[in-house]
């Protein structure tokens, strides 16, 4: 008995492991291809440079961390305000039967690939795009837009958790004191789910900075710094995608510099994410 | 492969550059390209089997239908940013372009743009199917794609008042044209010897003009055009040559290990 546990144990500790030296494993390898051509040119260089013209040897990355920057703020802008309203509504007023079905459909989402969101977009969105407000339709706009409502799911899930988790007796006291189910949600729930509220909005942002397909189709990939809405964008992870197919050399070190950067700055999200919600809960 | 027997080809994708790279390497025997060798590549041995050429392409809506060199490289540089400087409608250019690394782009690159840069503006794409989609949905953009690939919902326009065919290709006058090349080491063995003289066979060459290539046999003597601005020595393989003569001028160095 004592023997079959300690078996279990061990075997499950090698599993766990095993995870994590897969994670190991790619770090090493993406530092390793990377951080020569980071050392030849310097990190800041590097991450400065505006102009990105490998076959040239011009390898600056600011205008894809700017397109990331500015994609993820557009996905934000649009998916957080949608995604919050839902999760109230799911929580806080829909019957539950209604609000069963909703969160299946949500779900559902959460489960349709990017490429689909990325087609969609180039069929519909981008041409509406050019139509109506002018440009070439493909822009930080349109980029935008999918990725806000690529990122619903994960907003309205992590929400609803939060709003269904603030105790049942706050509500109850304040409806007692004879505010309006509004007022309560406003100034009991709503603050009383704040940290897991930032957790959920800093979630979303992850999946949109590391989003590819979906944007590559609909972003337009220009290397310049856009300063219009409506202009085309690359992001870090497009730089990737896009290029690596055919990059050899000094090139296809830089794309895995690339990939360096983009995993600092995900590694930073996390931890911005997991600070938070800790100091919010104190 | 059934007319030779027992040899066995396996192919791998990954353009050009992984082409030149895995023969220089000596992953692969032959390596091919869809466009002229650069700087360590020359060390390998090319022959020309077909050539492509590169078709402008704008919305069909759109009443421009030739342009010459100098004008495409300013619109592709965004010097010429408007279509009513080029025969159109006061119109801003939505300039798409292939991504950096791809053999049509470069060889589009080195024809038209010469030491110019496309501008970082243009839109970027990563197939001819992608660039196809953009241009037949947008009135305003142009792009550029294989020849073989263009089709009714995009128009292809005249470059220096020549229509990009198979026949202004085997005439020389059309200019956007790059070859498809087979690259080997120095030394070819027997097998990739065969390989190739069947690849320049009448065979293959009809294959190959069904994909809408133009067969190099077809080609007037001299080879299509060399622009200008490409090496003075092109690193050009000798169209239809025999068993055993595959030696072409260059400098004969070894190829370099592969970084």
């Amino acid at each position: 008995m004592r023997r079959g546990e300690t078996l279990v144990q061990w075997s499950l500790a090698i599993v766990a492991l095993s995870a994590i030296a897969v994670l190991a494993l790619i770090i090493i390898f993406i530092f390793k291809e990377g951080s020569p051509i980071i050392a030849r040119l310097g990190m800041v260089q590097f991450i400065t440079g505006t102009k990105w013209s490998p076959t040239r040897g011009m390898f600056g990355i600011l205008p894809m961390i700017v397109g990331s920057v500015w994609v993820t703020l557009g996905a934000l802008l649009i998916g957080v305000p949608i995604g919050l309203a839902t999760a109230i509504f799911l929580a806080e007023m829909a019957p539950s039967g209604t609000s069963q079905i909703l969160k299946s459909a949500i779900q559902l989402l959460a489960g349709i690939p990017s490429v689909v969101f990325g087609f969609i977009g180039l069929v519909i969105l981008v041409p509406l795009i050019r139509q109506w407000l002018g440009g070439p339709g493909f822009s930080v706009l349109a980029a935008g837009i999918v990725l806000g409502i690529m990122i619903l799911p994960t907003i309205v899930s992590v929400c609803y958790d939060v709003l269904k988790a603030v105790p049942q007796a706050y509500r109850e006291g304040m409806l007692a004191l004879g505010a309006t189910r509004w007022q309560t949600i406003k100034m009991v729930v709503l603050p009383a789910a704040r940290p897991g509220i930032i957790a959920a909005v800093i979630l979303g942002m992850g999946r949109a900075v590391g989003e590819t397909m979906a944007v590559i189709m609909v972003a337009g990939n220009a290397t310049r710094i856009p300063v219009s809405p409506l202009e085309p964008v690359r992001t870090l992870t497009s730089n990737i995608a896009l290029e690596m197919g055919y990059a050899v050399g000094e090139h296809r070190e830089a794309l895995f510099a690339t990939g360096i950067v983009l995993f600092i700055i995900i590694a930073l999200l996390n931890t911005l994410a997991r600070l938070v919600a800790r100091v919010e809960k104190v | 492969m059934n007319e030779v027997g027992n040899i066995s080809i396996n192919v791998q994708g990954g353009g050009s550059s992984a082409g030149a790279r895995a023969a220089l390497s000596g992953v692969a025997e032959v390596g091919m390209l869809s466009r002229d060798l650069h700087g360590d590549e020359k060390t390998l041995i090319p022959t020309i089997i077909a050539y492509d050429a590169i078709a402008l392409i704008v919305h069909p809506s759109n009443p421009c239908d030739n342009l010459d060199i100098v004008e495409i490289k300013s619109i592709f540089a965004e010097e010429i940013t408007s279509w009513s400087e080029v025969g159109g409608k006061a119109r801003k250019i939505h300039v798409v372009a292939r991504e950096e690394g791809s053999g049509t782009r470069s060889a589009f690159d080195e024809i038209i743009m010469g030491i110019t840069e496309v501008t970082p503006g243009a839109i970027v794409q990563d197939s001819n199917g992608a660039v196809r989609e953009i241009v037949a949905g947008d009135p305003s953009a142009i792009g550029y794609l294989s020849l073989g690939l263009v089709d009714k919902r995009v128009k292809a326009i005249a470059v220096q008042s020549v229509l990009p065919s198979i026949d202004t290709v085997a005439n020389n006058t059309y200019k956007l044209v790059r070859p498809m090349i087979l690259a080997t080491r120095e030394g070819p063995g027997r097998e990739v010897m065969d390989f190739i003289s069947f690849c320049l066979g009448e065979w293959a060459q009809a294959i190959l003009a069904r994909e809408g290539l133009v067969p190099v046999t077809s080609v007037a003597p001299g080879g299509p055009p060399e622009p200008g601005h490409r090496d003075p020595e092109p690193a050009h393989g000798n169209p239809g040559l025999e068993h055993g003569s595959l030696k072409p001028g260059h400098d004969g160095l070894e190829p370099g290990p592969d970084n």
